[in-house]
């Protein structure tokens, strides 16, 4: 399984972006190195399709898939948590859920 | 500016056109649409403005429009809107100039100051932008300690959020 985190210095968020995915990693089990990777330029951001940091892809694919139209370029995500609170990283429920699905 | 310092004065207008500036104790908070960190915190600062009538919020945003369309006057107007009206003023700070001046590095960041305009505080809301218990702690112990005439404690910490998106 192959698993990338993109982000951008812009936002503090990658620190704790990386410890969820670790963590979520353990628990279930998952023998996988999270790949870094920092996006530094709009060219880069439309480059890879990064819709803003952090962003998390597991075999390629966004673990939460942004909107249409969202637009690549170097900003701050806003994840919704499960409870429906906004947030700058993802909930680690739909990391597992992404996680197991490419298990 | 640190802490201790005179802070500068300002006129910005509200997503309405009408001016305002800071007058007796006011909370200056550096603050946005498009950022996370804003947003987790942003129904504290609301709380915070509701229980403290008698102490002048101001929301600022001072992001770059143009590469954040999400940040633009219209923007910032409708968001308000769709609220329904927020209990403090979302001014915008088109030139940046006020953030500049201010020394404001990140959205949120607060900056509390006393009925001089003197800066008591500045920084985080509170300790955690995940936990909504948090309540803006550290924002309304320093607001009550400004009331006491006592020197707020932290009267200092580090701003969490994204970074301001200045011009190119």
């Amino acid at each position: 399984m192959r698993v990338e985190l993109l982000w951008w210095e812009g936002c503090p968020s990658h620190p704790e972006t990386l410890r969820d995915v670790e963590r979520v990693l353990a628990e279930e089990g998952i023998e996988a190195t999270v790949e870094q990777r920092e996006v530094k330029s709009d060219e880069q951001a439309r480059a890879e399709r990064f819709p803003g940091s952090p962003t998390i892809l597991v075999n390629g694919e966004d673990v939460v898939p942004p909107g249409e139209g969202e637009p690549f370029t170097l900003t701050c995500r806003v994840y919704r948590l499960r409870d429906g609170r906004p947030s700058p990283t993802p909930d680690r429920e739909d990391l597992r859920e992404a996680l197991r699905r490419a298990a | 500016m640190r802490v201790g310092e005179k802070a500068p004065g300002f006129r910005l207008p509200d997503t309405n056109g009408v001016e305002h500036w800071p007058d007796g104790v006011t909370a200056v908070v550096f603050t946005c649409n498009h950022c996370p960190y804003a947003l987790a915190w942003h129904e504290r600062i609301l709380d915070a403005a509701r229980d403290h009538p008698d102490v002048r919020f101001l929301a600022v945003n001072p992001n770059d429009a143009e590469r954040y369309p999400r940040d633009s006057y219209e923007a910032m107007r409708a968001r308000v809107e769709a609220d329904g009206g927020w209990p403090l003023p979302y001014l915008r700070d088109e030139t940046q100039e006020v953030a500049r001046a201010y020394g404001a590095e990140t959205t949120p960041d607060v900056f509390l100051l006393d009925a001089g305009g003197t800066l008591r505080y500045r920084g985080a809301p509170d300790e955690d932008y995940s936990d909504p218990s948090k309540a803006a702690a550290w924002l309304r112990g320093a607001l009550e300690a400004v009331h006491a005439g006592r020197d707020p404690d932290p009267a200092e910490t580090r701003p969490v959020g994204c970074s301001i998106k200045w011009r190119g």
